[in-house]
């Protein structure tokens, strides 16, 4: 990319001055083609099928390539978002995508899984006019995927600027997110980057989380290839903590180390019977099934099937198991949430995906107890109902149980996806570093740096339980923050 | 870090084999009690299993695997010179050795290779170790000698008195806590077994701990697969165990939960 992208450029110019702002703002926003519900149930196939070229530039076309871009404010890693529409626009998509790299490491997957409708478009200029936003989250995939189908890897785009090995070493806790993100910035400044994970393939929750009709692995095995083109070193089957330990990684000469190890531990309810056979976290049913591959010839990985299967709680995880559960051919799925609909903290796609793909939603229903068979198998659970009360510190109405109001419900896999806590193996491992009460790493919420001074940290690990997207904007603050502390600026 | 090449092979009895696997971060980094996760092959699971023994000059760990399931008996049946795919850890908490006095040291079959490192760390804390080695016949009680080379005292249990006493492990237990003054019982073997030492031992109060050996998918404290009950509270034993006060330990729910993909 070695032509100009700013908006003054003058190509951006006449671009903006060729169609009226009245013609774009008429334009009706892009539909993102997807699989028909019926037949996407029965597979993993992805289910948003993105837009085709020519819906990608009339899409960008609406863009009004403001003079004060607010969408960009709404990213965590402040992408130039109207620079890569307009190259969407004037038909560069491989320039579009140049952009898009330029700080973030994983447009592919961000342009996937990202929640934009709260991010990005919702800052878009069409708000105020009340209209639907830009689809900047549908252009942003396009254009990633378009690079990824369209150039060979050896060709990947980013790093004709390569920037000369600077000498320092960098090590990465977890190849997730927030490790990526880092790794990726970290890499560009010249830094050497290991990135270490414990699971046996790279990509953390990108990877045993994300189902694949949502995130295909071959797209975060793509954006993973690049980074490794571009220097980045991947160790998998190592614990840093167990298979190495801190001051090992200061005998092999690590100049910094960025911990995103990720919110490991699963809740649970705490609630009679949640021990029995058929219940299990989230990140149980997603791992066996993504990252083990359960079910599919050749995988020795067991997992347990259900015909009326009941996912605990109204995250974009709790989506993501019940619609797996459908695709497990489940023949009743419900999401058993204490709040109403509206409260879902869930992106709103996945939960009209759900909808559409029939997921019933037992909304204000609060697990109480589970029952089980003889064999210990769960067989039933006892609901209490709850209605809406006052708001809590979180803004939402909280809810509160009808008294009286408790329902058996057969059930047979209950999937429990009420949140996790941050995994406690790095500190434990590294007694002198600061923790909060409830586990995460405390760091300064600019530099991202910890109460050490050559650890920084991001992520679940840092927030307790966040998304992709702020995962990488920690590790792209982090990596802006310790290329400062090293090589000074 | 992936080559995790197997350079020697033992067969204790006919379903139990010994691997010394090539994995040296691993060999440095563990201590007694710990376990590492292995997968073998593409479609492979993920498996738990307890280290028995390193060696950080050879930059090497031992297993012993009991053939039982599809995974294991795919480990059994690598040779030396084939790789194990993947070897991940030292996983879990460590055995806290201290000396406390008179040890009474129970494996039950398998059992006993994950003990031998406990054995040998106590032995060296300057503890009285006795150990009972119990299993159905002669030909599955493994690695005597070297039990023996740590213990003041060993004693042989089989079911079917084909070898040392005839009866089960919590009669030996018992007999020695009768004799003399135990301070501290070590179980490691088939769940039943632990369940019942550590009914016996309760009796008695006497301190007990187990390692508890569960169904697990990453080892590291992510999927909860591996809960189970301690003193009323939910446990992992990834990361909270696997070692746990035997007393304490809700072994019905654990032994039901075992069964989960029977």
């Amino acid at each position: 990319m070695n032509q100009n992208i700013s908006r003054d450029a003058e190509w951006r110019e006449n671009l903006r001055n060729s169609i009226s702002a009245k013609q774009r703002t008429s334009i009706p926003r892009a539909i993102m083609p997807q699989l028909d519900p019926a037949y996407r149930v029965t597979c993993n196939h992805e289910v948003n099928q993105g837009l085709s070229a020519g819906q990608a530039v009339i899409e960008a076309s609406r863009c009004l390539d403001c003079p004060d871009p607010q969408c960009t404010h709404g990213c965590p890693v402040s992408i130039d978002i109207p620079s890569f529409i307009k190259n969407i626009e004037r038909g560069d998509f491989l320039s579009a995508a140049a952009v898009l790299k330029q700080t973030s490491a994983l447009p592919a997957v961000c342009g996937r899984v990202c929640p934009q409708e709260k991010q990005c478009e919702s800052r878009c200029i069409y708000n105020k006019m009340k209209k639907t936003p830009v689809a900047i989250g549908y252009l942003e995939r396009f254009a990633a995927d378009f690079e990824r189908e369209n150039t060979k890897v050896n060709h990947l785009i980013p790093n004709k600027t390569a920037t000369k090995a600077n000498g320092y070493k960098i090590a990465v806790v977890g190849s997730g997110p927030a490790g990526l993100s880092f790794a990726g910035d970290m890499i560009k400044k010249g830094y050497d980057v290991t990135v270490y994970e414990a699971l046996h393939e790279i990509g953390g929750v990108l990877k045993y989380g994300i189902p694949e009709f949502r995130l295909p692995n071959s797209v975060v095995e793509a954006e993973i290839d690049g980074l490794r083109k571009e220097g980045v070193k991947f160790i998998k089957d190592c614990v840093v903590g167990k298979t190495i330990s801190y001051d090992q990684l200061h005998e092999m000469g690590f100049d910094g180390i960025f911990v995103a190890s990720g919110a490991g531990l699963p809740r649970f309810m705490g609630i009679p019977g949640e021990n029995y056979i058929g219940i299990m976290s989230s990140n149980e049913y997603l791992t066996r099934i993504n990252l083990m591959g359960a079910g599919q010839p050749g995988e020795d990985t067991p997992v347990l099937k259900g015909k009326r299967v009941a996912v605990i709680g109204g995250g974009n995880t709790a989506m993501d198991s019940v619609r797996t559960a459908l695709r497990q051919g489940s023949e009743k799925a419900m999401i058993v949430y204490r709040r109403s609909l509206e409260e879902m903290p869930a992106r709103v796609e996945e939960v009209h995906h759900a909808i559409e793909e029939g997921v019933e939603f037992m909304t204000l229903s609060n697990p109480i107890e589970y029952l089980a068979d003889e064999k210990g198998r769960v067989r039933a659970m006892k609901v209490q109902r709850m209605e809406l009360g006052e708001p809590d510190e979180s803004g939402r109405r909280s809810p509160v149980p009808i008294d009286g109001a408790i329902d058996e419900i057969p059930v047979d896999l209950v999937i429990v996806s009420v949140g996790v806590s941050p995994n406690p193996l790095i500190p434990n491992a590294i007694p002198e570093l600061e923790v909060s009460r409830r586990g995460t790493i405390i760091v300064n919420e600019e530099t991202m740096r910890s109460s050490l001074k050559d650890i920084y940290a991001g992520g679940d690990i840092v927030r307790g339980g966040a998304t992709v997207i702020l995962a990488m904007g920690d590790g792209r603050r982090a990596a802006a923050a310790m290329d400062k502390a090293i090589i000074g600026g | 870090m992936s080559m995790f090449k197997i350079v020697e092979k033992e067969h204790f009895s006919e379903h139990v084999v010994k691997l010394v696997v090539e994995a040296p971060m691993i060999a440095r980094s563990r201590r007694p009690g710990h376990f590492v996760i292995v997968r073998t092959g593409d479609g492979g699971e993920r498996i738990p299993l307890t280290i028995a023994d390193a060696d950080v000059n050879r930059g090497t760990i031992t297993l012993v695997i009991q053939e039982i399931g599809t995974s294991t008996k795919k480990i059994c049946g690598l040779e030396p010179g084939d790789c194990l795919t993947d070897v991940v850890g030292p996983l879990g908490q460590a055995t806290h050795i201290e000396k406390v006095g008179t040890v009474v040291c129970c494996g039950g079959g398998v059992g006993v290779a994950p003990l031998l490192p406990i054995i040998k760390a106590m032995k060296e804390a300057g503890n009285k170790v006795i150990s009972i080695l119990a299993a159905r016949s002669e030909d599955l009680i493994i690695l005597e000698k070297q039990v023996a080379e740590y213990s003041d005292e060993v004693i042989i249990m089989t079911d079917d008195g084909s070898k040392g006493k005839k009866g089960l492990v919590t009669a030996g237990v018992e007999d020695v806590i009768n004799r003399e003054k135990v301070d501290l019982v070590v179980a490691i073997g088939p769940a039943v077994m632990m369940k019942f030492v550590a009914l016996t031992t309760k009796k008695y109060d006497v301190p007990t701990m187990v390692s508890l050996n569960t169904i697990m998918v990453d080892g590291t404290g992510m999927c909860g697969a591996c809960r189970i009950t301690v003193d009323g509270k939910t446990k992992f034993v990834c990361i909270d165990g696997p070692e746990f006060d035997a007393h304490k330990v809700d072994f019905d729910e654990m032994i039901m939960r075992l069964k989960a993909y029977n």
